[in-house]
């Protein structure tokens, strides 16, 4: 069965099960390997991406619903607010194993586009669905508030 | 792991000279292929990636390329901990080259180039926090012996003495004349390999102890550029998942593949030797054909207890005579019966899994006289070993792509290679006709097995009129090594030391002691976990050491420090943390606060940690640590730090909600779900790490920051409620109640 998904902003025809969660579709048909899989429940976000901007788990979504919807995964990522999420990242040496870092940093990104000066109870609530087993909360906290330290109050959602 | 009881299979210097021609003379036959032609140096390695370009300078631990990068052949798994940064650094001082330059691969699976030689270097493995220990001298060789023939090779062209010739940040120069180390390196390698190097002395050391010296993966790691063993994809790959037996030491009696087969994308179902697998050409086609799998099992020879019933046992083994002595010395006995100031304790601790963010995967590649894998290979030595026996062929026809592993605690270290056998397993059952990706799901990683033991520790210990300390332990738990190819070299006298080290008799200046063991039998297979033994060992020591210092109305750092006469390191990180946490001013508590101490060497490095926490109801915040840690010489301050945050978060994952329980022998987490972790608003807000300056070689830090953080978190707790909490993970509630 074909599936029509535009994918950091290209789109694709793709012969595949249309209950296949977008996760394996990103993965072993778009071969985009920079979102992981974690835990496939939703429970740990490796696997998290925007779909028309919002953070989503993309484990347990099934590809057909995101048909007609813009996926970004951490290939795509272009906005100011994920710009200075990276950069805060690797200035502040944030991943030590790195796996889940993709899945904190889609988070992270989509926290500061809708809220550019998150306090620590914003970012424990938008964060506390991503899991480190390296336990680099701290550093996480820290780059988010690094990041937003670096971008204009006032930046437009899903700018 | 551990790696103290390795020494002694340390091998003679004529075996290490042997092996060392003999792989000499298989490394320059690959030279002869053409591959690394121009490169005739003693040892070249095939790095991963297929060697060095021409005009290289390439020697077993350094690369230097004629585009001026320098490449450090890792022997080791970067899991997290920050070898590709560690090792590099070391490499970089003595070379002294500029850190832009700096560039890390992972070494191919071979001994003894890349064996450990905290191990006795005949078996490449990362594991009981030796990377940067065992590599230290090795690597500043490797850069001082780079940077000579990087000297020699100038001082020849220029024709200028040698001795005239300064290298600094990357550049060789002779007054106004300057190179680069690309510009030299094909000459550097053509110069003769000094027998003997001059290193650093270390007050003129710039990149090591460096405070803030960029990790060389954050950019690979921050933007999905960094390639795990999941992301590994061949031409023609088929992605496998196996259906394992429901309790562990299960068998397949029989299985109906009809239902799987037709599951679309489904293009084999095979048994192998732990279960059955399912083939198909990607996740999701596998994942739904072992769904619809049939498989009877043979559950004879299962473990069919539950944890519950297991720790019944246990409790009634450890207030029972049978038991191996540990360490015995004075008459504990005795001490115990007279001392007046007396502290007893039962304490409880559950089987915990690693839960690394990537769930075990591998890929392999099965040829009829060559078998290649793709994985976070963490023992490439005994895997090469473990896939040769499950594929039929030796283990030098077995080679390891070491990929960096998405988290690992120990898990990837497996005696018996276990995910490792199982793709190779798959790819021999399927002929080799495709290469094959095997994904161990999250249910398959917790339901798995390998756990920490559980273990139950039984301990009285007294203040004596003199001020001696006399101590009792009993521990009851399951042997990591025992059974395994490590059972021979590790247990002695029958104690597994990863059963029962580090205990109090070991850390603190104690005359009466007695510490035994009873090994418990048990069917769930149990491994090392992030610090191993000293896990639960350190636990029951500083608790009871604490309720001995309330006991005898003393100050808990006080205390410690006048048992700790003969442990100066103990003394200086104790002193340390005590300083920085403000540990001589009244605590700015109030209702519910409180604050408590632990110290414990692990691995050669020594940790001591202060935390601060807030009680709320029954709910345990812990809202400050400040920790010291005493590792040597400081190579990257920075790593230093990040490794102890790390495992003060692992281990107060642990501490406030970590289990694995059985009911019936059947696992009763299968997900993050049941299996609940550490997640950012659980993390303490404030982390301060203080290093304590050292001129000792370096010792390891991925695993001694956890240690003292469950008992100094418990001890806190105590102060500020006057619970005692014996079982972990911490249940205030029940604690109250008991």
């Amino acid at each position: 069965m074909s599936v029509k998904l535009t994918v950091n902003g290209v789109t694709s025809d793709l012969e595949v099960d249309p209950a296949m969660p977008l996760l394996w579709v990103i993965r072993d048909h778009l071969l985009l390997t920079g979102t992981k899989f974690g835990c496939g429940m939703a429970l740990c976000g490796a696997c998290t991406v925007h779909i028309d901007g919002v953070a989503t788990r993309s484990c347990v979504l099934p590809v057909s619903a995101a048909q007609g919807k813009q996926v970004t995964t951490i290939e795509g990522l272009a906005t100011p607010a994920a710009k200075a999420v990276q950069s805060a990242w690797i200035a502040l040496d944030v991943p030590q194993c790195g796996y889940c870092q993709s899945g904190q940093i889609m988070s992270a990104s989509a926290l500061l586009t809708g809220n550019p000066k998150p306090s620590d109870a914003d970012i424990d609530g938008a964060m506390a669905g991503n899991i480190c087993r390296c336990a680099t909360y701290v550093r996480i906290r820290h780059a988010i508030h690094e990041a937003a330290a670096g971008l204009p109050a006032a930046t437009m959602a899903h700018g | 792991m551990y790696f103290r009881h390795f020494e002694h299979a340390a091998p003679s210097p004529a075996a290490a000279t042997e092996l060392t021609r003999r792989q000499f003379l298989k490394v320059t036959g690959v030279a002869g292929t053409g591959l690394t032609l121009g490169l005739l140096v003693p040892g070249v390695a095939a790095a991963a990636g297929g060697g060095a370009p021409i005009g290289s300078f390439a020697m077993p631990f350094v690369h230097i390329a004629p585009d001026n990068t320098v490449t450090v052949i890792c022997k080791h798994l970067e899991a997290g901990q920050g070898v590709w940064t560690g090792l590099p650094a070391i490499v970089a001082e003595e070379l002294d080259a500029a850190w832009s330059q700096m560039r890390v691969v992972n070494a191919p699976a071979q001994v003894p180039q890349y064996g450990n030689l905290a191990m006795g270097g005949q078996i490449q493995l990362t594991g009981g926090s030796t990377a940067v220990a065992n590599s230290w001298q090795q690597l500043r060789e490797a850069g001082a012996t780079a940077r000579a023939m990087l000297v020699r090779a100038a001082a020849k062209t220029w024709k200028v003495p040698a001795n005239d010739i300064t290298v600094s940040e990357g550049v060789v120069s002779h007054g106004k004349r300057t190179a680069t180390f690309g510009q030299l390196a094909h000459a550097a390698a053509q110069q003769p390999v000094p027998a003997q190097v001059q290193l650093k002395d270390p007050a003129n050391f710039r990149i090591i102890g460096n405070d803030k010296l960029p990790r060389l993966d954050s950019r690979a790691k921050s933007t999905g550029k960094q390639q795990f063993g999941i992301d590994v994809r061949l031409p023609g790959m088929m992605t496998a998942v196996v259906m394992r037996p429901p309790r562990f030491g299960g068998k397949v009696t029989s299985f109906d593949a009809s239902k799987a087969k037709a599951v679309a994308g489904v293009v084999d179902v095979v048994q192998i030797p732990r279960g059955v697998a399912v083939v198909g050409r990607d996740m999701w086609s596998a994942k739904q054909g072992r769904e619809a799998l049939q498989v009877t099992w043979d559950e004879s020879g299962a473990e069919k207890r539950g944890t519950d019933a297991l720790m019944k046992e246990y409790r009634a083994m450890g207030a029972g005579k049978e038991a191996v002595t540990v360490t015995k010395s004075g008459d504990a006995d005795a001490a115990l019966a007279q001392a007046g100031k007396r502290v007893e304790g039962e304490f409880e601790f559950p089987y915990l899994a690693h839960a690394p963010m990537e769930p075990l995967t591998a890929v392999c590649r099965l040829s009829p006289d060559a078998c290649e894998v793709w994985a976070g290979s963490q023992f490439q030595t005994v895997d090469q070993a473990n896939i040769a026996a499950a594929v039929g062929l030796k283990p030098a026809q077995v080679s390891i792509n070491t990929l960096a592993a998405g988290g690992t605690f120990g898990r990837r270290a497996t005696p018996d290679s276990d995910y490792l056998s199982e793709v190779a397993s798959i790819a021999k059952a399927t002929g080799g006709k495709y290469p094959v990706r095997l994904i161990w799901t999250r249910e398959d990683d917790v339901t798995g097995g390998r756990y920490r033991p559980m273990n139950y520790h039984r301990v009285a210990a007294a203040l004596g009129k003199d001020g001696k300390v006399a101590w009792r332990q009993r521990i009851v738990g399951q042997s990591i090594v025992g059974g395994t190819a490590f059972a021979a070299m590790m247990i002695k006298d029958g104690v597994d030391p990863t059963a029962v080290g580090g205990s109090a008799a070991e850390q603190y200046d104690l005359t009466d002691v007695h510490v035994s063991w009873t090994e418990a039998k048990v069917g769930v297979p149990v491994l090392w976990w992030r610090s191993v033994e000293n896990t639960h060992m350190a636990y029951s020591k500083e608790v009871i050491i604490d309720e001995l210092a309330q006991a005898a109305g003393q100050d808990p750092v006080a205390f410690r420090l006048a048992l700790l006469q003969k442990h100066p390191r103990h003394v200086g990180a104790l002193k340390l943390v005590a300083e920085k946490a403000g540990w001589d001013k009244p605590f700015a508590g109030g209702a519910g606060r409180g604050r408590g101490v632990a110290v414990h060497e692990s691995f050669g490095t020594v940790v001591a940690q202060v935390a601060e926490v807030t009680v709320t109801g029954d709910k345990i915040t812990v809202d400050r640590v400040v920790c010291a840690v005493d590792c040597g010489v400081a190579v990257t301050p920075d790593v230093i730090r990040a490794q102890m945050q790390s495992a003060i978060g692992y281990g107060l994952s642990a501490a406030l909600m970590g289990k694995i329980t059985l009911t019936d022998g059947h696992v009763d987490q299968t997900n993050f779900h049941q299996y609940q972790v550490l997640r950012m608003p659980d993390m303490p807000r404030l982390i301060e790490v203080h290093i304590v300056p050292s001129a000792n070689a370096p010792s390891g830090v991925g695993e001694p920051g956890l240690p003292p953080i469950a008992p100094a978190v418990a001890n806190a707790v105590r102060a500020a409620t006057g619970v005692r909490l014996r079982t972990l993970p911490f249940d205030l509630a029940a604690a109250r109640r008991a």
